[in-house]
Parts: C-alpha cells; structure tokens; sequence
C-alpha cells in the first residue's frame, strides 16, 4: 500500500508538470466540477452534476485547432467544422415537476431538445443544420437523424444567444424537439466520454447507469457558447458545459426513508477529485436547515458557501474534493443526508397544458400559465412549435386571465406548410399577478398517407413541448457581476439586472391521435377505386361508340352448325 | 310565372334564415360530406385572420381560395349569411331564365321539324307540348333551391355556392346567346376552379347553332368564332389574373389555389373517389395516378361534344355531371347544381332503366354518410373502409344516374329518326340494343 501510494503521488505530480509544460504552450484550459444537492420538501432529492471546461481559443480561425487537452475534440471539431456559436442539446427522461419540485437550475424539455446559433458568416444554414443533427446522432448515439424541416423552427425572440453574441438576426437560430426521444445507457456512455477524466475520477464516478435511470427525472445535456474572461470582454474563450440533473423519488430509490448518502442514490462513493480539476466541490442546499433541526449532514463541514439563485438567497454547505481532509481517514467520501426539508418557496412562474375535445376530426390545445407573485405581473414569451398534420387555426386563438380577454401585446405566427414545415406561434403575454391565464387554440386533425405513420399509429403523436421564457421578479438583488467566481448552477443564466431573472419552463409534451386509413388495404383500394372510374368510363365508351340497332333473335345451336356446313358447301344459310 | 317563382324564392329565402339562426348551422359546417379544404367557410375567416396578422394567407396550407374571393369577404364578412342565400338565389333565377329560353328554341325547333315533315308518324306520341314545358323552369328552380344538398352547403357557407352560381350565370348568357358574357363568366368559373374548362365546349357548340355558324372543320367561319372566344376567354381571364396579382402583390396564390386542386395533397375525407385512393396510393405511382385521375375529368369533353354536337344544352349537363363526380375535392353543393336540370329532361322518364335504384342507393348513402362517419371518428367502432364503402357507392350511384338519363337521351333521338314501335324483320316487337 505504501508503495502503491508512492507511485500515486510521483504520477500526479508527473502529470501536473506536462500539464505545466504544455499550458505554456498553447490556450489556458480550466476545468470545474461540481455537484449540488438540494432536498426536496415532498421527500425526494434532487442531484445537479456540473463540468464546466474553459478554453482559450478561436475555432473559427483559418488554421484548424489541433492540440485538444480538456476540451474533447469531437465537439470541437463540430464547432469548427459547422461553423457553430451557441449549441445546446438536452436528453431528458421524465417531466419535471414544478410544483412539487420547485424550479430547476436547468431547465429541460421531455425527449431530446437542440437549439443552436450559427455564426453570422455562414451562407448555407438548413444544410449544415442537416449535417449538423446527423453528426450530433453520431457522437450522442441518439436518433437525432429525425430532426428535418418537419420539426425544426426559426424562434424569434424565445432563444436569445445565452453567451456573448451579436447575432440577432434569427435566420441564422435553429430549434428542434424530439418529444419521443427516449434517454437510455447508450446515450449516458458517449456523454461521459466527453469528460476530461471520463468516468474514472472525480465526480463523475457516480455516474452509474442503474441508480441514474431508476429515477423519477434525468436529464443530460451538453451546452457550449462563447463567455467572456473577464469584465472588459478583452479575450472570450468557449465555454462547454456538461450538465446531468436527476430527482430520485422518495419511494423508488429511497425505500421510504427520509435517509439519503452517496452510496445509496449513486452506489459510489467519492474516493478522490479529478487530477485536471482546479476546483472539484459538492453543495448541499441547508438553506431550510438553519439551526439543523430538519435535517443533518455527515460527516459535517465547516465550509459554507451563499449564493443567489433562482431569485433566492440560498446557504451551501461545501464539501472540497481537492482537500485530502474532505475523505477522511477511509479515503472515501459517503455523504449522508437525514430528514426532511421544509415547505419550499413556491415558483413564481408554472405552467399545464392539454388537449381537449373529443373525436379524431378536431381539438383543442390549452395552455395554462400561473403567476404566482403576490402583486407583480410579468410577461412571458410563449413559444409554441405545433407539427404540421394539427392544422392551426389562429383566429381561434383566445387568451384569457381572470375570466377577461388578455391580448398579447406581440403575435409572431407562421403557418405550416404540409410536410415541409411545422407551425411556429410566439406571443409575448401579461400575466397579471396572482392569476391562470389560458391561451386556447383550436386545431383540425389531418389524414396522412399510408406510409407517413410510425409503426405504431394508435399509440399517437408527440407535440413537443410549448417554452415560455420570462425574467420574473426577484426576491432577492441578482448578481449581475458574471466575471465574478461564482458556484458554476448560479452562472449559467447571465443577469443582465438585478431585480429580476431569467426562467425558461416547458410544458408537457402532448400526444395527440389522428384518424388512420386502413393499413391493410392499399392494393384493394386501388382496384376498387378503379373499378368505380372504369364503370365511368365503361358506360360512356359503351353510349358513345355504339348505336341502337335492332335485336335478331340468335338461331339455335343445331341451326348454327348447320349453316356453317351449308356455308362451306357454299349453299344460302337456313 | 313571376308570382310562383317569388313564392319559391320567399319560402327558400326563410328556410336558409331559419336554420342560419339554429344550432344547426355549427353542426353543418363542420361536415366533411358538406365543406371540403376548398370551400370551408372557418378556412376564409382563418385566411382573414392572417391578412390581418400581417402574414399571408397563401404562405401556409390552410386557404386555398382565389384572391378576388378574400378582397369580397374582406368587405362582406360580415354580411356572409346574405351574400350565400343571394348566390343561392342568382343561381336559381340564372336557371329559371335560361331553361325557360331553351325550352322555347327548343319548342320552335320541333315544330320546324314537325312541319319539314322529319318524325316518323307513330313518334307522335313523344312530340313535347308546350303545356308539359310551362312548369319546366319553375321545377329547375325547385330542384335547386329546395334541395337539401342546397341548403346544407348554403347553411355551412360553403363558397361552391359562389361557384354555382357564376356557372349558372355563363349557362344563362350562352343560352341568351351574349358571347361577351358568356366568355367573361366561363373564365371567372375556371378562375376559381379549374375543371368549368370543359364547359367551354358545349358554349362554342350553342353559340355556333344559334348563329348558324357550321360545325365543319374545314369551315372558315368555324375557326373564326372559336378564335373570337378564345380571345374573349383569354384576355378576362388574363385581367382576373393580373388583377389578383395586385391584389396581394405576389404570385404566391397560383401553387396555393391551382397547384392545390391539381396535386391533391390534403387528404381530408370528402364524398369523391381522391381521399383514400392517394391516403393508400404507394409513393411511386403517385404522380401517375394523379396525372390519370385528372385528365379523367377533361377526358370527355372531346368524345361527348362529337356525340352531343346537335345538343349542347344536354351536353353542358353531362359536363357538370362528370365534373361533380370526378373532381379532386366534390362536395354535396356540386351535386345539386348538375341534379337541379333533372326537370328539364322529364320526358325522357320511360326511357329510363335503373331510376328507382338509383334513387334509393342516392338516398340511403346520403343517410349513411353521417352515420359512418361518426362511427368512424368519435365512436371509433368503425374504420376508414366503412366511409369509404359509401363513397364508392355513392359515386357508382351517381355514374349510373347520369349513364341512364344519357342512354335514355340517345334511345329517344334514335326513336325520333327510325319511329318509336319497331318492328323485326318477320314482323314481331323488336328489341332495341346497343350493338
């Protein structure tokens, strides 16, 4: 063992001076990791993995990168190679409850969502698109090959760039959601991949397959977008951000008991940090625990940290995995959460939406937006991506709160084109303080052709999920100073004031049935609609080419042999 | 004749306003047998709501109307109600009139004959008096007015009701013999949907006769008039195109509105043979299939004018039979335009096979449209097949309605010229047969 340990140590330290050698030579890198843990009041808990790596460099530049170190470089050679700004995809299994669960520090639709901003010097935009989903299928191993012109829209105003950008022009914004998309080890696996230290050290040695799956919500995703360094904006450096977001439910994984640890949610524990990392931290939210009375951490610590988010003043408790000390005497780090948090703060901005109607000719889609603050309204965007085959109708449209007509200041609509492109609804609305506004639009139900169902027509289609962006009031002053070294979930939406900041909730996705022809039935429908068109056309040809003529009764067939023997003998017939 | 046909017009007039303020109207517009993706009512509000939200309506699939349609309910949406039950009225009154001018010629025609000594004596029987022909063009109104086909389509809003009625306004110009007029309405009704271009045959036929212009290739006043009424057919058309071009300031209508009709790629239920056939129609024979189905409706312009060419009045009826039966989006008010000249051809009744069939087939699909349809959709104890079945029958019922009054047409011309009570050469009845 000491001998073991001995080599440990002359390894890192090998390693820490090529780390050295090589920084000098080509962009600064920087990795971060962290995890953050907040009990949920209704018993479940809710786990936010971060890795965030930092590096210095310009893609878009003539001479292609080549020395990739902590930035993986099959993303990075997907940036330079479509010309890519902003790119953010989520794989999500299971909806995310907000009201039970309070407000996600990333938000992410059910199914597979991309959202990307290309860079205002490309001239083909829907081919490198196409390119683009087919390479991300490729390295995610997910079917993201489906993503075509039938699902993929021009937002507007819903997804500004969330790192720095200038491009606003929406021509060059793509977004698409696969609402069917389901989220399996195959896609788990090359996302770990991506990761400097892959799943062997740091963090990311929780990541096991079984207990993350076995959850109530998970959700990975991958978000890379130039950030500044500092506050002049001097030098910008790619930011990529690699984030999984699971809830565990109370009863599934937790068998009841208001007990939680590392080894009980992961069936890991934490032995060390990654090499690579230069800060490796765990958070665990205490801010309902004030004097310790709901619920107790072990082994305790004497690190806390405060940070606003999500509008809220929130207290962590921190456990640094670059210090030894953090491991103990066992080398092995099981954190062990007991008891229940208290009532949460309730979310200011939740939002439903159903079908409603009855039969497979029309519907009705309702979407129902709460406000919740006291005595504050907001607006929000609504964006709503409506496949082709449910024809819209927009003069249906009806917004209303508190019983009255509630008219969007700003509509965006364009209507789809069958097979070519899906609708695209964007509204900006008021929501007056402490109301349900609904917005209803009425729908028609088209029929497809045979060979445009999936296997499994009764089962229905996936509409994807509407996203309504607000900057809701806050609480509490936001920090508005992105620079600063903040805990990474606290940076990922920048605020630009402090009175308010940004929320970006998805409703569940809707399955909607549309009617269907007979699948058994193309050859009989063919030759039965021929014949209807043939006994069209059989009686006209017979009315049109033939005359009245008068009948003669056709002689017997004893008489007909004998004038045909008469015939050859060259006698007149009978 | 004016006090009966006023009459008519008040209780049609009252019947539409009384199921116009009924529940029923909701209900009647929604029906597919009724309103199709070309002539829904909720499709030129939706285009409405997009002119006003700044998009246009050409730019999604939802309107498929002509221009000049979204400028006249841009100015009447709100007078709709009146604007169809006085469409539904013109095409009545268009009908009346110009049967009634028909019915004279065609009066005046057979006593020439009658005199020129042309009938065998024992047809006498089938002579047309003029006391049977006074109720003629009121039994036309009739038939179109109180027709519950009318009435549902009119009720439901549907803009066929405009359509009708421009068709039965060039019927009444060619039968007045107004060639202008005639040209000008001809290419407003192709304007709107393509397939009133075989009615251009039967035109030139009428106007021919009645300015005793020969039918005779190698005439040079043949060619002259047709080139005259190309002319008149081109250059409005020409205007009404150009006219819609200014009137949204693109040429995006032409794919929306024409290519619409032509390639058919809204599969929306209706009572015409297209829906199922291309919801089942394998990819690779698609175009194929579309090119025969449509040139199935131009197809017999050509056969039926050389048959009809004495008789362009019958020969317009059987134009709009087949364009009713086979376009690519029929609904029930296409049906009553062609069903509404039945009276006109009432002596032609005891020549008649499969009448009686033919009706009741007529009336139980009409009963069951509904019914299957509901199962189909909201009960979902049936499926597509079932709607479909009826659409064959429905369509196969209609062929051999319009087969029949055409071979019961041709036997009568036939008995005309040979005599009515044939005999065989050894002297019994002879039996008449298509050889």
């Amino acid at each position: 063992a000491m001998a073991e340990q001995k080599f440990r140590v002359r390894a890192r330290a090998l390693v820490c001076v090529f780390v050295c050698v090589v920084m000098c030579g080509c962009g600064r890198d920087d990795f971060q990791e962290e995890l953050v843990i907040r009990p949920l009041h209704s018993g479940d808990i809710y786990t936010s993995f971060q890795f965030r790596t930092l590096w210095e460099t310009d893609f878009t530049r003539e001479n292609k990168v080549s020395h990739y170190r902590l930035f993986p470089k099959s993303l990075g050679q997907v940036i330079s190679k479509f010309s890519v700004r902003e790119l953010h995809i989520s794989f999500t299994q299971g909806y995310w409850r907000t009201m039970q669960w309070g407000q996600p520090y990333l938000p992410s639709p059910p199914g597979a969502e991309l959202w990307v901003w290309f860079q205002d010097s490309l001239t083909d935009v829907d081919g490198t698109w196409k390119e683009l989903t087919n390479v991300l299928s490729g390295i995610f191993c997910a079917s993201l090959n489906f993503i075509d012109s039938t699902n993929t829209v021009q937002p507007s105003a819903s997804f500004k760039p969330l790192g720095i950008g200038n491009v606003t022009d929406h021509r060059f914004l793509r977004y698409a959601t696969l609402p069917r998309e389901i989220v399996c080890t195959e896609n788990l696996t090359p996302w770990k991949k991506l990761l400097p230290c892959g799943s062997k050290a740091g963090l990311a040695v929780l990541l096991k397959s079984e207990k993350l799956f076995h959850s109530s919500f998970h959700s990975q995703a991958v978000h890379i977008r130039p950030v500044c360094k500092d506050d002049q904006c001097k030098t910008t450096s790619w930011e990529l951000r690699q984030t999984l977001n699971v809830v565990f439910d109370l009863h599934n994984s937790g068998q009841g008991k208001n007990e939680w640890s590392l080894f009980k949610m992961f069936s890991r524990t934490l032995t060390e940090a990654c090499p690579v990392a230069s800060s490796s931290k765990i958070y665990i939210d205490i801010t309902d625990n004030s004097q310790g009375e709901q619920f107790e951490l072990s082994p305790a610590t004497p690190l806390l940290s405060q940070a606003v988010v999500l509008g809220d003043r929130r207290t962590f408790s921190v456990y640094d995995l670059t210090q030894q000390i953090t491991f103990g005497t066992m080398r092995s780090l099981n954190l062990l959460i007991r008891g229940k948090s208290s009532d949460m703060l309730r979310p200011l901005l939740h939002a439903e939406r159903y079908v409603a109607g009855y039969g497979l000719q029309t519907g009705e889609i309702h979407t129902l937006m709460y406000n919740n603050h006291p005595y504050r309204s907001f607006p929000v965007l609504l964006l709503d991506s409506v496949p082709w085959y449910l024809r819209l109708y927009i003069h249906t449209l009806t917004v209303t709160s508190k019983g009255k007509d509630n008219k969007p200041s700003y509509i965006h609509y364009q209507p789809s084109k069958d097979r070519v492109r899906p609708h695209l609804l964007e509204m900006l609305v008021q929501l007056p303080p402490n109301s349900v506004t609904e917005v209803t639009l009425q729908f028609e139900r088209a029929l497809l052709k045979w060979t445009e169902y999936t296997p499994d027509p009764n089962h229905g289609f996936y509409v994807g999920s509407s996203v309504i962006s607000s900057l809701v009031p806050s609480i509490v002053a936001m920090d508005t100073n992105n620079s600063r070294e903040r805990p990474l979930f606290s940076s990922f939406f920048p605020s630009k004031e402090e009175s308010s900041y940004f929320v970006r909730v998805y409703t569940e996705p809707l399955l909607v049935n549309l009617p269907t022809p007979d699948f058994s039935m193309p050859y009989n429908v063919i030759c039965l609609t021929c014949t209807v068109v043939a006994v069209g056309y059989g009686s006209l040809y017979n009315l049109l080419t033939r005359s009245f003529q008068i009948e003669e009764p056709s002689p017997g067939l004893a008489k007909r042999i004998a004038n045909i023997i008469r015939k050859m003998r060259g006698v007149p017939p009978l | 004749m004016a006090a009966p046909l006023t009459l008519l017009l008040l209780v049609a007039v009252t019947v539409r306003a009384a199921l116009f303020r009924s529940s029923l109207s909701e209900l009647i517009s929604e029906r597919v047998e009724v309103v199709s993706p070309l002539t829904a009512w909720k499709r030129v509000i939706e285009g409405l709501a997009l002119l006003d939200l700044g998009v246009s309506p050409y730019s999604g699939d939802v309107f498929h109307e002509t221009p000049l349609t979204i400028y006249l309910f841009h100015f009447l949406v709100d007078y709709a109600e009146v604007t169809f039950m006085l469409a539904d009225v013109i095409t009545a009154v268009a009908l009346y009139m110009a049967v009634k001018d028909y019915n004279k010629q065609v009066f005046r025609k057979q006593k020439f004959a009658l005199e020129a000594d042309r009938y065998p004596l024992d047809c006498l029987e089938l002579i047309r008096s003029p006391k049977e022909m006074y109720y003629i063009p009121l039994k036309v109104a009739m038939f179109y007015l109180l027709n519950p086909f009318t009435i549902l389509s009119c009720v439901a809003k549907s803009t066929c009701g405009l359509n009708n009625a421009i068709i039965a306004l060039f019927i009444l110009s060619t039968i007045k013999g107004n060639v202008l007029l005639s040209a000008i309405f001809l290419s407003l009704a192709t304007y709107q949907s393509i397939y009133p271009l075989t009615l251009c045959a039967p035109a030139l036929l009428y106007l021919m006769q009645r300015q005793y212009i020969p039918v005779n290739f190698r005439r040079a006043s043949f060619w002259w008039f047709i080139v005259q009424y190309a002319f008149m057919y081109l250059g409005s058309l020409f205007v009404i195109i150009c006219l819609s071009f200014f009137l949204l300031g693109s040429w995006d209508y032409l794919p929306s509105v024409y290519g619409f009709i032509l390639s058919v790629p809204d599969l929306t239920p209706n009572i015409g043979l297209f829906w199922y056939f291309f919801a089942e129609m394998f990819e690779h024979f698609r175009l194929f299939f579309l090119c025969v189905f449509q040139i199935n409706v131009f197809f017999y312009t050509i056969p039926l004018s050389i048959k009809l060419k004495e008789h362009p009045v019958f020969l317009i009826f059987m134009q709009l039979a087949v364009i009713s039966i086979f376009k690519s989006y029929p609904t029930v008010g296409d049906i009553s335009l062609y069903m509404a000249f039945l009276p006109v051809w009432s002596h032609l009744h005891r020549f008649l096979r499969n009448i009686f069939l033919v009706s009741c087939v007529l009336l139980a699909c009409s009963a069951l449209f509904p019914v299957l349809w509901h199962l189909w959709i909201y009960a979902g104890s049936a499926n597509s097949n079932f709607y479909y079945a009826i659409t064959l029958l429905f369509n196969v019922a209609q062929i051999l309605l319009v087969s029949d009054y055409f071979y019961a047409f041709l036997r009568r011309e036939h008995h005309l010229t040979y005599g009515l009570y044939l005999k065989r050469k050894d002297g019994s009845e002879a039996t008449l047969v298509l050889k």
